[in-house]
């Protein structure tokens, strides 16, 4: 049903090239078994849904089966982790933004590599690296779970991982503002 | 006053006031108001606490004039089937009348509770500015607000002990309502925000708890992730009862054994909730208090076995357990070995509605625990599967069960095993337990069943019913026998109108009456409405087939909600609710 909108779909990766379903849609991921597929599409409501269900019934409250949906995608995934952590990355400047899976990098290294290649059309040089921006136009900030914007390479991998929310490219002016707020 | 009580007559009002204060009971509350006037008048001008289990029983304006020094109240609005979407939306439960009467005369009100109420912002902010010494508020299962309302009371209710949320439908317009707590606040005791589906910025949240030395109660919501849990539990090591927000991260072991430690290190833990989404690798960091526990909720936690298990079988000291049929039987075997303790059980239906995958939850695991918890007396139990023969076998093992709550998820399911009637399981259970005082029955049953209820449960004040009985019989052994009843809730069984007339002066000593797709007409409700002054006889038709007056007798009531008021019909029906 929804190979037609996939073929539709506006991407910015070279054509032939897998895109993921972004992070938050209801739809599981491909690696995920057929059978939490199977059970997201028929809790959507799709015409498929074998029996018609009484209303209330069986009585679990509503606090419940408006969970229900989360809970049952919880229960088709063995570990949370196998999922894919996609963020967003945005550069000052840039016309779109990107989209990466954090999990397929190992450190920051591979992380700023990835980087590099990907907004390399953008930045007149390399992006900056740990020590510090002289010389080099851009910082690499994320953004946490609690909203605020820090400076990438401070926390052990595994931390930021589990806390970023979004990446951002920012110009070298503003990144050393923030490089002091630290 | 008889001749020889005129020495009752020589003490002073207060004398019986400081007498009636030992009483703690509403129920015997209301035994002394009915002695003589002078004990109902002195009873009630020194009334402190007033529990108000429907809202239109009567008219706010009445209660707070009536029971003036009140200090807590307790108000509950919509029936309860409401929680399962059979109540129209729009159905009523609006507590502006009660605020703003309450704001009126009881401005020493320190304690409100409300229950199935809709609550508008309006009402909290009103609250926020009326009440001085306000400490309690209590919103369980209610909506109408949003946390712009939140806000308000956080605010102004300079002494405020207890906020609670209870999976109330809050809408998120104030990102940081949090934030509106003072930084003088330090009287927080009690903190249940698990209902709130945003955010909750977590540092506000960590400086609030920093000041609130006395906090006993923390249930975080979802949003609220593990790294954050440890500085929380760090500031309140005091803490009672935790429900922890998001119970997974990506596997780190710092910050597991800081979690750990941090939880051991509240001591006092004695109630468990949360546990959403949660990580199988970071649970054993709760392993340390477990023997503390006598509170474990994990009714929203999709763990399995083995490690759902392992987690309970350590809860040595359990009272309370709620938990998805993940358990399944050999859980339930392992709780009934280990939890020998245990006096509440409920086990929620993972998968509800398609059993994709069915787990091996059935009424063997029910029977274990029965068993072997010796205090066990309150069950709520959704399977699959049922025999008689189970049910036999729990009503011998647990004579002392005071509720008992059946779902056999799907209706009309006769005993598997002799594809007969649950009738005698059902009436084994209520001949057995001479306390039960609420019962919900499921799977194919007859008018027998309730002719057993009616003659048997002497104690029995709620039940419920649905997809049973075969005809009007069964409802008149119901209304015509047990005799305590308060409220009665059945849908979808083939009750008519003969039952109800028949008994109409029964429905006056109950508090209330929910008949849904049942076999009701409009002419049964007009006569009944007639007879029976003090009662409402709400007549709620969704379908939209033009007003009820104009409509013939043998028009069928979709749903019929009836309760005993003196308050006179309401006067704020939406347009699907007639009051006949």
């Amino acid at each position: 049903m929804a190979s037609y909108v996939e073929d539709t779909e506006l991407r910015l990766g070279l054509p032939g090239s897998d895109a993921p379903a972004s992070r938050g849609s209801k739809r599981s991921l491909p690696e995920n078994s057929s059978a939490g597929d199977e059970s997201c599409c028929r809790n959507d409501g799709s015409a498929s849904a074998a029996k018609a269900q009484v209303v209330g019934w069986p009585p679990i409250g509503t606090y419940r089966k408006n969970n229900f949906q989360a809970m049952k995608v919880e229960t088709m995934v063995v570990e949370p982790e196998a999922s894919g952590l996609y963020v967003k990355v945005s550069m000052d400047g840039a016309p779109y933004l990107r989209k990466i899976d954090l999990k397929v990098y190992k450190g920051y290294q591979e992380l700023k590599e990835a980087l590099d290649s990907m907004f390399k059309c953008f930045s007149q040089g390399e992006l900056s690296r740990k020590e510090g921006c002289n010389g080099s136009e851009y910082a690499i900030a994320y953004q946490d779970k609690d909203g605020d914007l820090m400076l990438v390479g401070d926390v052990p991998w595994e931390m930021f991982t589990s806390s970023c929310k979004r990446l951002r490219i920012m110009k070298g002016s503003e990144a050393r503002g923030l490089e002091f707020r630290q | 006053m008889v001749g020889r009580f005129r020495w009752a007559a020589m003490f002073p009002d207060e004398v019986w006031e400081h007498v009636f204060s030992f009483l703690t009971s509403d129920a015997d509350r209301n035994a002394a108001a009915l002695v003589c006037r002078n004990w109902n008048r002195i009873e009630r001008r020194s009334r402190k606490r007033v529990f108000v289990g429907n809202c239109y029983s009567v008219a706010p304006t009445v209660a707070v004039r009536l029971f003036p020094e009140v200090r807590a109240a307790v108000i509950k609005g919509k029936p309860h089937f409401a929680d399962f979407n059979l109540v129209p939306s729009d159905w009523g439960g609006g507590a502006e009348a009660w605020v703003e009467a309450m704001a009126e005369g009881w401005p020493n009100l320190e304690e409100l509770r409300f229950k199935r109420m809709v609550v508008s912002d309006d009402c909290l902010d009103l609250i926020a500015r009326s009440f001085k010494n306000f400490k309690v508020l209590s919103l369980v299962s209610c909506d109408g607000f949003s946390t712009s309302g939140l806000a308000a009371i956080a605010a102004n209710c300079r002494n405020l002990r207890e906020l609670n949320l209870r999976e109330s439908e809050v809408e998120e317009t104030c990102l940081n309502w949090i934030s509106h707590f003072p930084e003088s606040c330090t009287s927080l005791v009690a903190l249940d925000i698990a209902c709130l589906e945003g955010e909750v910025n977590a540092s506000i949240l960590e400086r609030l708890i920093s000041r609130c030395s006395n906090i006993m109660t923390l249930r975080l919501n979802h949003s609220v992730p593990l790294e954050r849990l440890v500085g929380l539990l760090q500031r309140a090591p005091q803490l009672m009862d935790l429900g922890t927000g998001k119970f997974s991260a990506r596997h780190n072991p710092q910050l597991f054994s800081r979690l750990e430690s941090a939880i051991a290190g509240c001591k006092n833990l004695r109630n468990l909730s949360g546990f959403w989404e949660p990580g199988l690798t970071y649970l054993p960091a709760v392993y340390s208090i477990c023997e503390g526990l006598t509170s474990l909720n994990l009714n929203y936690a999709t763990i399995q076995n083995p490690e759902l298990v392992k987690l309970i079988s350590r809860c040595k000291n359990l009272r309370r357990l709620l938990v998805m049929d993940l358990i399944e039987d050999s859980g339930l075997v392992a709780v009934a070995s280990s939890c020998k303790l245990l006096q509440e059980l409920r086990v929620f239906p993972s998968d509800p509605y398609d059993a994709a995958e069915p787990v091996s939850l059935t009424e063997q695991g029910l029977v274990a625990v029965s068993a072997g918890c010796p205090m066990l007396h309150s069950v709520l139990y959704f399977c699959r599967q049922m025999t008689n023969a189970a049910l036999l076998t729990v009503a011998k093992n647990r004579p002392n069960l005071t509720c008992f709550r059946l779902c056999i998820i799907e209706p009309r399911t006769p005993d598997y095993v002799t594809q007969e009637p649950l009738d005698t399981g059902f009436s084994a259970i209520v001949e057995s337990c001479k306390d039960l005082r609420r019962l919900s029955v499921s799977g194919l049953l007859t008018d027998l069943v309730f002719k057993s209820i009616g003659a048997s449960a002497n104690y029995l004040e709620m039940l419920s019913i649905a997809f049973a009985g075969d005809g009007d019989m069964g409802l008149h052994y119901i209304l015509s026998g047990c005799k305590n009843l308060r409220k009665l809730e059945i849908r979808d069984c083939p009750f008519g109108d003969k039952p109800l007339l028949q008994n109409a002066s029964k429905l006056e000593t109950m508090r209330s009456l929910w008949m849904s797709s049942c076999s009701v007409t409009l002419g049964a409700c007009r006569q009944l409405a007639r007879a029976m002054p003090r009662l409402n006889v709400e007549v709620i038709n969704e379908s939209g087939r033009g007003p009820l007056v104009a409509q013939p007798d043998n028009c069928p009531v979709e749903k019929l909600y009836i309760y005993r008021t003196i308050a006179g019909p309401r006067t704020d029906t939406p347009q699907c609710v007639w009051t006949i």
